[in-house]
């Protein structure tokens, strides 16, 4: 066991214990405090993976804005000086027969490849220079289409989250 | 069809190296824990976390075959327009959330059932 694999089972720990805690606490602040530890782990895998710009992308925007953007929706739609902000479940025996028929199959697949699945990688060089001119060569058109969906996303939020105000005839 | 015991010798071998078939289990440990988030969660923003956690999922395996195929970087171009689109649909649906918080006063899914007060 090399460095590389020890490295990778702590971020997996990390992930997949954190994303427990999401889906089955109680508390809503708990869930959204652990998806902060597994977004660090993901960002963990992709180091590991060598997508250095895609994990500092990851905190950055992950991180940095939609978590910051669910806290202030928990915040916002919950009263939190009656410490009301528990949670309870629904459907709980048709998702877990969904998620074991999920899981059956992916393990099954996993059953059947997993002695032949790649066992040789490829060492890429910094990804950052390489990245910007496939953006700017390759996938132009999905750039400018991506581009155009954040400002109409931006306006679109803009103009939903805002309190309904009579408008002048 | 190889027998269990051997299978497990050899499942114990190969465990300590990693290779592109630990992130995927990775990857679909995730995927399954976030789908039955989706399924089972009552508040809408933790429904939102679900579909966090399953583009997450996602995400680690386009760049998983990004490095351990021959594709290269196209697979982490993939996941660049994965994280753009979920950055969005979080914006647009805390913006719902919000909404339907001022109609309803709760933001429960199983009790927003009406489209019209």
């Amino acid at each position: 066991m090399q460095l590389f694999d020890l490295v990778f089972y702590v971020f997996a720990v990390i992930t997949i214990v954190s994303a427990f805690i999401v889906v089955f606490s109680k508390n809503i602040i708990y869930s959204a405090f652990s998806l902060l530890f597994t977004f660090f782990g993901v960002a963990g895998l992709y180091v590991l993976l060598q997508a250095d710009f895609l994990a500092v992308t990851q905190i950055l925007i992950y991180v940095g804005g939609i978590l910051v953007l669910m806290l202030f929706g928990v915040m916002l739609t919950n009263k939190v000086i009656n410490v009301d902000i528990k949670t309870g479940t629904i459907q709980t025996i048709p998702a877990l027969i969904l998620v074991a028929i999920v899981a059956g199959t992916l393990a099954g697949l996993f059953y059947s490849t997993w002695r032949t699945a790649g066992s040789s990688m490829i060492t890429l060089p910094p990804t950052t220079t390489s990245l910007g001119e496939m953006l700017m060569t390759g996938y132009l058109l999905p750039f400018e289409v991506a581009s155009i969906i954040l400002l109409v996303a931006l306006i679109g939020a803009a103009m939903t989250a805002r309190r309904n105000r009579k408008v002048a005839p | 069809m190889s027998s269990l015991p051997t299978f497990w010798n050899e499942f114990t071998a190969w465990l300590p190296h990693v290779q592109l078939a630990h992130f995927l289990i990775v990857s679909a440990i995730l995927f399954a824990l976030g789908l039955y988030g989706i399924v089972t969660r009552k508040n809408a923003i933790l429904v939102l976390m679900g579909v966090e956690l399953v583009l997450n999922a996602a995400n680690i395996n386009l760049i998983a075959f990004s490095r351990y195929s021959t594709l290269r970087l196209d697979g982490q171009v993939a996941a660049i327009f994965v994280i753009i689109l979920a950055a969005c649909e979080a914006a647009i649906a805390l913006a719902i959330v919000l909404n339907i918080y001022h109609r309803f006063r709760t933001i429960n899914v199983d009790e927003v059932s009406n489209l019209k007060e």
